[in-house]
C-alpha cells in the first residue's frame, strides 16, 4: 500500500515536472532583427511590438535594429509579433512589410529594403 | 529566531536604489552634454542640473548652488547665519521636499541650514520638480521638490582635491578619496572643511556681516553592485560639526555670553547620519524592482540669539519599501510601497520645553501611463496616519503631452500637508527683541493646526531654431492654495511676532517665463522673468508675504572655448538678478530712527566667474560675487542698542556685505 503510494507521489512528482518543461515561459527574452533608421522608427517599431498583447516589454536598438523583448509565450509568438511589426511598414526576419505599408513611412523613416 | 533576526539585520543594514523614481523622474545624467537640462519627454516639470553647472557658481554647498538656475531663488544670506534661503514659486524650503538620494533631508530641525550641510563637490547631480511632487516620498511637499544625487562609489575617481578662498575670508577643503575593493565593492570617503577667521564689518554698524564659522563635514560610502544578480546597495555614514559666531564686533563669548555687555550669537550644530539603501531588479524582469531604505540621524543645536536660548534636538528613523512593476507592459508601470517616519524632538526655547515625538506610517501607490510616444500620465495616492496631523490622503497628479515637436504642455496638481516647527523655521527672528506670541491654543503642533495646501500648475516648453541655433522658450504657471497655514506675522508690530492659524485666504501665484538661446557654438543665454503673487491676510490686513520681490528678472551668459587636445579650455559666466521691491515688516510703530520704509528698494546683483582648465586633472577658478557692490543699508535695526526694544536683525532682503571675490582649484587623480 505504502509502495503504491510513493509510486503514485513519485508519478504526479514527474508529471508535474514534465508539464513544467512544457509550460510556456511568461518572461521570455526574445530578440530579433527589425529594419528601421531613426528615432521615429524607435518609437513606431517599439509602439506596434507592445501593442501584441503578451508583450510586455520592448527596446528598438538604433544601432544594431535589433528589437529586444520580454514576452510571455503563454499570450503570443514570435510570428505574431513579427507580423503586428511588419504591419506598421518594417521589415523583420520572417515577415516583410506590405509595400503600400512601407509607402506609408514617413521619408525619413524609408530604409533601405534588402 | 537567530536567523530572523539576522536576515532583519541584513536588510536593515542594506538598503536601496531609486527605481522608485523613474516613473516621475526618469533621469539618466550623462557625461559631458549640457550642464542644465529640460526634458521633453518627463512626465512633471523637471529640471536637471548636472554638477557641471554647480561648477558656475562659487559654489561651496547646495544653499548657493542654484545660483545660476532660475526656477529656485537664492535669498541673501542674513547677517546671523551667513546661510542663504531659498524658495521656489515663492515659498521657502519648509514647503519643499528635499531629498538626498530619495530619503528626506532638510526637514524639522535642520529646515534652516540643513541646506548649508551639504558640500557642492560631493553631489553628481541635482533634479529640481516644480508643483506636487511624487507621493513616493512623503505627504510633505507642497510648492516642489529638490533631490540631489551625491557622486556615486562605483563611477568616482581616485582622488580630488578643491581648495577655496575669498575676500570675505572663508576658506573651504574638499578632499574626496575613493577605492574599489572588489569588482562589486567600491567605497568613497568625502572630507570638507571650511572655516571663516575674519570679522567683517563692511557697513560700519559694529556687527559681523557674515558669522566665524568652522564646519567639518564627513561622508564615507559604500556600494555593493552586482548586475548579474541584479542587487545594489548603498550603506553611508556621515559626521558633521558646524559651529558659527556672530553679532557685535567686541562680542566674547567667553566674557559676554548671556550679559547685556555685547550682543551676540551661537550657534552650534552636530549631525550623525546613517543611511542604507538596499535595490533589487529581477533579472529576466528589467522592468520589476524591490528597494528598501532605511535612514537614521541625530540633529543636535545648541544656540543663543543675545540672551533667548534656542535648543533644538531631534533623532529620526525613515523607511521606505518599494515595489516598481509593469500592468501588462511598460505603457502602464505602477510603484507602490510603505513608509515610516519617527521623529523625537527635544525643543527648548529660553525656559519652554516643547519636546515631542512625531510618527507617521503611510502607504503609497502611483500609476504611471506612457503611451511611448506623446502621452503621459501619473497619477499617485498615499495613506497616512500621523500622531498630530491625524490620518489623511494625499493625492497628486502629473500629465505631459506633446501636441507637436519639441513642444511639451505638462500639467499637475496635489495636496500636501505638514506641521511647521515654527521655531526651527523661524529662527532668525530670535534675533531680535519681538516676543513670540501663540495666538491659538488648541491645535496639536504649538497650538496650531496643520498647514494644508493644494498645489496647481501648467507649463508649456517649444524648442525651436533661431537663425539655426537652438533655443527655447517657456512658460510656467503655479497657484498654491493654503487651507490652513502656521502664519508668521511680522506686520502687526516690530516688538512681537504673532503665529495663528489661518483666517481668510493666503495664496501663492507664480508665473514665470524663460528664454533660452545659443548665440553662437558654446555660447549660451538663458534669461528668465519671475512674477510673484503671494498674499496672506494678516490680522492687521492683507499684505504680500514680506520680504519677496514681486517682479524678478533672471540672466545668465555663459561661454566656453573649444577643448584642445590635452583638455585646455577657458569657460566664462556672468550671473544678473533683478529684484523688484519687496514688502518690509511693519516698522511704523518705531522711533523715526529705527522706522524702514513699506517697501525696500529694488536692485541688482551680479555675479562672474572665470576657469582656466590647465588639463583634464588641473583647473584653476576666480569670480566675484556682487561685483556692483550693492549693499543694503540699515540692515539692524537698533544696532545702537542690541538690548533695546527696537533691535531687529532679521529683516534682510538684498545684500549686506557687498562684492566679494574668490579663487580656487580643482585637482584630480583619474
Amino acid at each position: 500500500m505504502m509502495k503504491n503510494i510513493i509510486v503514485v507521489l513519485v508519478m504526479t512528482f514527474f508529471g508535474f515536472t514534465l508539464q513544467a518543461q512544457e509550460v510556456r515561459n511568461k518572461n521570455a527574452k526574445v530578440e530579433f532583427h527589425v529594419s528601421g533608421n531613426c528615432e521615429m522608427c524607435k518609437k513606431r517599431v517599439e509602439k506596434a511590438a507592445l501593442g501584441v498583447s503578451g508583450v510586455k516589454s520592448a527596446d528598438w536598438h538604433m544601432d544594431c535594429g535589433t528589437l529586444y523583448l520580454i514576452v510571455n509565450e503563454q499570450k503570443t509568438d514570435v510570428p505574431t509579433i513579427q507580423k503586428a511589426v511588419a504591419k506598421a511598414g518594417h521589415d523583420t526576419d520572417d515577415f516583410k512589410a506590405l509595400k503600400e505599408d512601407y509607402d506609408k513611412l514617413h521619408t525619413c523613416c524609408q530604409y533601405e529594403r534588402k | 529566531m537567530q536567523k530572523q533576526i539576522s536576515i532583519f539585520l541584513l536588510f536593515f543594514f542594506c538598503a536601496f536604489n531609486t527605481y522608485s523614481q523613474d516613473t516621475l523622474q526618469e533621469i539618466k545624467v550623462q557625461g559631458n552634454s549640457k550642464s542644465l537640462k529640460k526634458s521633453y519627454r518627463l512626465t512633471a516639470n523637471t529640471t536637471i542640473l548636472t554638477s557641471k553647472e554647480l561648477l558656475k557658481a562659487a559654489c561651496c554647498n547646495l544653499a548657493e548652488s542654484f545660483e545660476t538656475n532660475p526656477s529656485i531663488d537664492v535669498n541673501f544670506s542674513d547677517a546671523l547665519t551667513g546661510t542663504k534661503q531659498i524658495k521656489m514659486l515663492g515659498l521657502t524650503s519648509p514647503y519643499l521636499m528635499i531629498t538626498e538620494e530619495n530619503i528626506p533631508s532638510v526637514r524639522g530641525a535642520s529646515q534652516a541650514y540643513g541646506l548649508s550641510f551639504t558640500p557642492g563637490t560631493w553631489v553628481e547631480s541635482i533634479q529640481i520638480t516644480k508643483g506636487a511632487g511624487s507621493v513616493v516620498n512623503g505627504f510633505e511637499s507642497i510648492s516642489g521638490q529638490i533631490n540631489t544625487e551625491l557622486i556615486k562609489p562605483i563611477s568616482d575617481i581616485p582622488f580630488f582635491l578643491n581648495v577655496y578662498g575669498s575676500t570675505d575670508s572663508r576658506f573651504e577643503l574638499n578632499t574626496h578619496f575613493n577605492k574599489k575593493i572588489s569588482d562589486k565593492w567600491s567605497s568613497s570617503l568625502f572630507v570638507h572643511g571650511n572655516t571663516r577667521v575674519l570679522k567683517n564689518d563692511m557697513n560700519d554698524d559694529g556687527f559681523l556681516d557674515n558669522p566665524l564659522a568652522k564646519q567639518v563635514n564627513v561622508l564615507n560610502r559604500w556600494q555593493y553592485t552586482n548586475a548579474e544578480k541584479g542587487w545594489v546597495s548603498f550603506i553611508n555614514f556621515r559626521y558633521l560639526n558646524d559651529q558659527k559666531q556672530t553679532g557685535e564686533l567686541n562680542f566674547d563669548p567667553d566674557k559676554d555670553k548671556g550679559t547685556t555687555n555685547y550682543w551676540g550669537s551661537e550657534i552650534n550644530t552636530e549631525r550623525f547620519d546613517v543611511s542604507t539603501k538596499i535595490g533589487y531588479v529581477f533579472p529576466d524582469m528589467p522592468y520589476q524592482s524591490i528597494g528598501f531604505q532605511n535612514a537614521f540621524n541625530s540633529h543636535d543645536q545648541n544656540s543663543y540669539f543675545g540672551l533667548n536660548q534656542f535648543n533644538i534636538k531631534q533623532k529620526s528613523y525613515y523607511s521606505n519599501l518599494i515595489f516598481n512593476s509593469i500592468i501588462n507592459n511598460t505603457k502602464h508601470k505602477f510603484s507602490a510601497g510603505l513608509n515610516f517616519t519617527y521623529d523625537k524632538y527635544g525643543e527648548f526655547v529660553n525656559v519652554n520645553d516643547y519636546s515631542r515625538i512625531d510618527n507617521s506610517t503611510g502607504a503609497f501607490f502611483e500609476y504611471t501611463y506612457d503611451n511611448t510616444d506623446n502621452f503621459s500620465v501619473v497619477l499617485g495616492g498615499r495613506i497616512d496616519n500621523h500622531n498630530r496631523l491625524g490620518t489623511f490622503a494625499t493625492p497628486r497628479l502629473h500629465v505631459r503631452y506633446n501636441p507637436w515637436e519639441k513642444g511639451v504642455l505638462r500639467f499637475s496638481a496635489g495636496r500636501g500637508k505638514r506641521s511647521a516647527n515654527v521655531f526651527a523655521e523661524n529662527q532668525q527672528l530670535l534675533a531680535s527683541s519681538r516676543t513670540f506670541e501663540f495666538l491659538d491654543s488648541n491645535g496639536k503642533i504649538y497650538g496650531l493646526n496643520p498647514e494644508i495646501a493644494w498645489n496647481y500648475g501648467m507649463s508649456f516648453m517649444q524648442g525651436f531654431l533661431l537663425f539655426g541655433k537652438s533655443a527655447d522658450i517657456g512658460f510656467d504657471f503655479y497657484r498654491t492654495d493654503f487651507q490652513n497655514q502656521a502664519v508668521v506675522d511680522v506686520m502687526q508690530s516690530p516688538q512681537q511676532v504673532l503665529f495663528y492659524n489661518l483666517e481668510g485666504k493666503s495664496y501663492a501665484n507664480s508665473l514665470q517665463v524663460e528664454f533660452n538661446y545659443e548665440l553662437m557654438k558654446n555660447f549660451n543665454l538663458r534669461t528668465a522673468y519671475k512674477y510673484y503673487d503671494i498674499q496672506t491676510d494678516y490680522l492687521s490686513g492683507t499684505y504680500q508675504r514680506p520680504l519677496q520681490a514681486k517682479h524678478r528678472f533672471f540672466g545668465n551668459l555663459g561661454y566656453e572655448t573649444h577643448i584642445l587636445e590635452n583638455g585646455k579650455q577657458w569657460k566664462f559666466d556672468y550671473t544678473i538678478n533683478w529684484l523688484g521691491k519687496q514688502q518690509l515688516p511693519n516698522t511704523s510703530t518705531n522711533p523715526q530712527a529705527d522706522r524702514l520704509p513699506e517697501f525696500s528698494p529694488s536692485f541688482s546683483v551680479m555675479n562672474v566667474q572665470v576657469t582656466r582648465v590647465f588639463s583634464s586633472t588641473f583647473e584653476v577658478y576666480i569670480g566675484g560675487e556682487n561685483i556692483g557692490n550693492y549693499k543694503q543699508v540699515n540692515v539692524i535695526l537698533g544696532n545702537e542698542n542690541p538690548f533695546g526694544p527696537t533691535f531687529d536683525a532679521s529683516i534682510v532682503y538684498g545684500p549686506v556685505f557687498g562684492q566679494m571675490y574668490y579663487a580656487g582649484l580643482r585637482f584630480k587623480i583619474k
